[in-house]
């Protein structure tokens, strides 16, 4: 079922969300070659906490951290560890996720280590105009299949891959909530998307096929050919005026 | 957090769940019956009447009198039963 959320369980999950946009402005200064992703991990509960806010997706199915951290062909769900420390060229997708009042925001967006490869750079572009795309078509409406469809053009216009095996969700007192929310599919297929509607938008971009498989630590999930991908995600409401964007940085200054 | 989604992971796949209102007991095969019946005196004495299992049969796993066997009592009916695993 799609609960819809009153503007006040929205204020709730934009609180959640801006601690997230905080989150990613102190990320986007501790990623560097040589930092692990367990010390981001660390950092990033820590801002969380003192937010007075809960990691979301600590314990979720037994996730044994705040963050995702997916180097390279790790695709999502990478688990943070010491032992893996970025390098020059690589790039990482950092997921988060965080609770208020017990309302949840889930955000993700990859970052590059260093200089990174011009292919690499516009797998990362590719994939961040994709979700601006998804957010467009978060009006009263449209449906779901709308937003997939806009995502798949994109990217695959742009020669790259589409993950199916993970979605987008509906979002609020749980993390993973209805609908689903495809990153392809058929424009006006699906559900109707109505005001109160909350959704995490999440196209995942492979540079080659876009089969994955989890690796044995049963979280990690790897391009099945090695290739390159990219995450990058909102936290979007619709309501009556379009789409609210919820984790977007207000202080962005890019 | 990305959402799996349904069925795309094997390790989400669930068989047939057990049916937790039954009686698991053992017991041993005394009679077969017609249309892959049999008859099984359980370890408690009592004889019951009981069909193979549809897992069972789609692995051709034969039962013969004497074989022991696990057998499910429906919580309605004690007189009958269902065999789920034969013993070796």
């Amino acid at each position: 079922m799609i609960e819809l959320k009153s503007a006040a369980q929205i204020e709730h999950m934009r609180a959640a969300g801006q601690i997230l946009a905080e989150a990613f402005r102190m990320c986007r200064d501790l990623v560097k070659p040589g930092v692990s992703t367990l010390e981001i991990d660390r950092e990033v509960e820590a801002l969380i906490r003192g937010r007075k806010a809960k990691p979301a997706f600590k314990g979720y199915r037994g996730y044994p951290a705040t963050i995702c951290a997916s180097i390279n062909e790790e695709v999502v769900h990478g688990i943070p560890a010491a032992k893996r420390r970025l390098r020059e060229g690589d790039i990482i997708g950092l997921d988060l996720g965080a609770i208020v009042e017990g309302y949840y925001a889930d955000a993700a967006m990859t970052l590059p280590v260093g200089e990174i490869s011009d292919e690499a750079r516009r797998l990362l572009d590719v994939t961040r105009e994709s979700l601006d795309h998804a957010i467009a078509q978060c009006r009263p409406g449209n449906r779901i299949g709308d937003v997939g469809a806009a995502v798949q053009r994109h990217v695959e216009g742009a020669g790259f891959g589409v993950v199916r095996a993970f979605v987008g969700h509906g979002i609020g007192r749980a993390l993973h909530e209805d609908p689903q929310v495809p990153n392809f599919g058929e424009p006006g297929r699906g559900p109707l998307l109505r005001p109160g509607m909350v959704l995490a938008l999440e196209p995942m971009v492979t540079m080659g096929h876009w089969e994955v498989r989890v690796l044995a630590d049963r979280w990690t999930a790897v391009t099945a050919d090695g290739s390159l991908a990219a995450h990058f995600e909102h936290t979007v409401a619709v309501s009556e005026g379009g789409p609210d964007v919820l984790t977007a940085d207000t202080k962005e200054t890019v | 957090m990305a959402r799996r989604r349904r069925g795309q992971f094997p390790e989400e796949r669930e068989g047939k769940k057990p049916k937790d209102d039954a009686i698991e007991v053992e017991g041993k095969v005394v009679e077969p019956l017609p249309n892959a019946m049999f008859r099984v005196e359980l370890d408690n004495g009592h004889r019951v009447l009981t069909h193979v299992s549809g897992k069972m049969r789609m692995h051709f796993i034969r039962i013969l009198p004497g074989d022991r066997v696990k057998v499910e009592l429906s919580a309605y009916d004690l007189t009958r039963g269902r065999i789920t695993y034969r013993f070796k």
